[in-house]
């Protein structure tokens, strides 16, 4: 009954997003800032994330391919998709609903308890538009700019820890990248992407936007918004694969 | 002016405000007093609209609050100017940011003439010195005053303050005391104040509603609540034993005067 009725309320505050903005130049503002934030914001830890998945796959990669009979390359092709179906999207998107899903739910919980909000609904802005609107749509534009960041850095970072401990020569890794390569893995990886990115702005809107009481509700509403983030990225992440792969 | 008829809310069983009527003047600065959950912030709550009543009706100069459009609200609220406990001023923002806000959401001003009327108001306020901070870096009393400045930047009609002192020192708390005074009359503005502070009863109550438990116990002025009969209100206003010597003083030197008068007249 209770998810239910969380569930009618999410759908209810989803909705309530789609007025005509009171200004469109200051939900554009409102817009690009949260484009910087949840962007540039979280570039450094989405880089190094990458970069280090890419390179353990590789090594793990090689470490299974005992076999004299299997070339090389292989380990790029398997290295190339398995960055580019999972790790990029989903890897990157749980880092994300960590990092961007708890500044959300912290940043508007805080706003509600400090009647911030309230100030915005009585001078006759619609809250839910102003606010929640432009985490959303920044989401769905950084997100999937992150998720691709993410896909070529996994991907240069397994091939510079296969060269490096000379598992493979850099010519064999481009080899393998090319060999039997898909266009409609990057496809898949880009709708997981854009799904994800809903997941983790609307998610983490919804519990910060109804917090009640002070830091310790806030400080709960953003641990239940990150782990009910990342169950749902988990669970759609299995929909997506089972549908569309 | 706001007129308030019969008005009613209930959370689940609970009856918080129960048929409450009411007219608060333009130019006043109308008080509601009681004690702690006797339903004065949910009274200022509905008028204000972030709770919707169950029932009675709330007229914004004749207009129905209660039956209005949502749109007719939203130009509705640009007229209403609301001075939160906490202030409710923008954490990410400056001083100066802040006042600008509205004037940003909802006039076409240049940024030059949107400078120049939030240096006017930070002015009124007696805040010069403050516009680059951050409300991280300023007391409570200047973030008040902040508060009440960004209330006020687009010319309400209406000011609404909500334990304007709660957390001041009582110098302080004249100061904003004043500020609220003087603006409302500078402006002609409704303004409506819920508070505890004995000192804003006695100092600007014009018209001061007292609530207990969701009733309307007692309305009247400063003037008239020294002299008041209900047991309720005395209770709750003359709570320690210093006010009740100063009631009991009040009364002697008005007794005095009355029959001091009637001497004259003889």
């Amino acid at each position: 009954m209770n998810f239910f009725n969380h569930f009618g309320r999410y759908l209810l505050m989803i909705k309530g997003m789609f007025t005509r903005p009171e200004n469109w130049k200051m939900y554009w503002k409102e817009l690009m800032h949260q484009c910087s934030d949840i962007g540039i914001g979280s570039l450094g830890i989405v880089v190094v994330v990458a970069l280090f998945i890419g390179a353990v796959s590789t090594l793990q990669t090689a470490y299974q391919l005992v076999s004299n009979l299997i070339p090389k390359s292989t380990i790029a092709q398997i290295v190339r998709d398995t960055v580019i179906l999972e790790f990029a999207p989903t890897i990157s998107c749980i880092v994300l609903a960590g990092v961007v899903g708890s500044k959300i739910a912290s940043e508007l919980g805080n706003m509600r308890v400090s009647e911030q909000i309230d100030a915005l609904e009585i001078m006759g802005i619609n809250t839910k538009a102003y606010l929640i609107m432009p985490k959303i749509l920044a989401s769905f534009i950084m997100i999937p700019l992150l998720v691709i960041v993410a896909g070529v850095l996994g991907i240069w970072g397994g091939r510079l820890a296969g060269t490096m401990a000379a598992i493979l020569s850099r010519e064999e890794f481009d080899q393998g990248l090319l060999n039997g390569f898909q266009p409609f893995n990057v496809r898949f990886a880009l709708y997981k992407a854009y799904t994800f990115a809903f997941i983790i702005s609307s998610i983490p809107a919804y519990f910060g936007y109804f917090v009640k009481g002070g830091a310790l509700e806030i400080g709960k509403a953003s641990t239940t918004a990150v782990v009910a983030s990342c169950i749902m990225i988990l669970f759609a992440d299995y929909v997506l694969a089972a549908l569309l792969l | 002016m706001i007129e308030i008829k019969d008005l009613r809310k209930s959370f689940g069983d609970k009856v918080v405000i129960d048929d409450v009527s009411a007219v608060m003047e333009a130019g006043k600065a109308n008080l509601i007093i009681g004690a702690s959950g006797s339903g004065k912030t949910v009274f200022m709550k509905c008028l204000v609209g972030l709770f919707e009543p169950d029932g009675g009706e709330i007229l914004y100069s004749g207009k129905s609050f209660t039956t209005m459009e949502e749109e007719e609200r939203k130009e509705l609220r640009q007229q209403i100017g609301m001075l939160f406990q906490g202030a409710a001023l923008f954490d990410s923002q400056t001083v100066e940011q802040n006042v600008m806000f509205p004037l940003d959401m909802f006039t076409r001003l240049t940024y030059t003439e949107k400078l120049k009327k939030v240096n006017e108001v930070l002015d009124r306020v007696n805040l010069k010195d403050a516009n680059k901070k951050f409300p991280a870096e300023i007391s409570g009393g200047m973030k008040k005053r902040v508060g009440i400045a960004r209330a006020i930047v687009l010319n309400p009609k209406y000011l609404f303050c909500d334990e304007p002192n709660s957390g001041l020192d009582p110098q302080t708390s004249l100061v904003i005391d004043k500020l609220i005074y003087e603006v409302t009359k500078e402006f002609n503005m409704t303004t409506v104040i819920n508070t505890h502070d004995m000192n804003s009863v006695m100092e600007i109550g014009d018209h001061i509603i007292y609530m207990y438990k969701g009733e309307k116990e007692w309305e009247g002025s400063n003037k008239q609540i020294i002299y008041s009969n209900s047991k309720k209100l005395n209770d709750f206003i003359f709570a320690s034993e210093f006010l009740q010597d100063v009631k009991a003083m009040r009364m002697v030197e008005a007794e005095g005067k009355v029959s001091n008068a009637k001497n004259d007249s003889q």
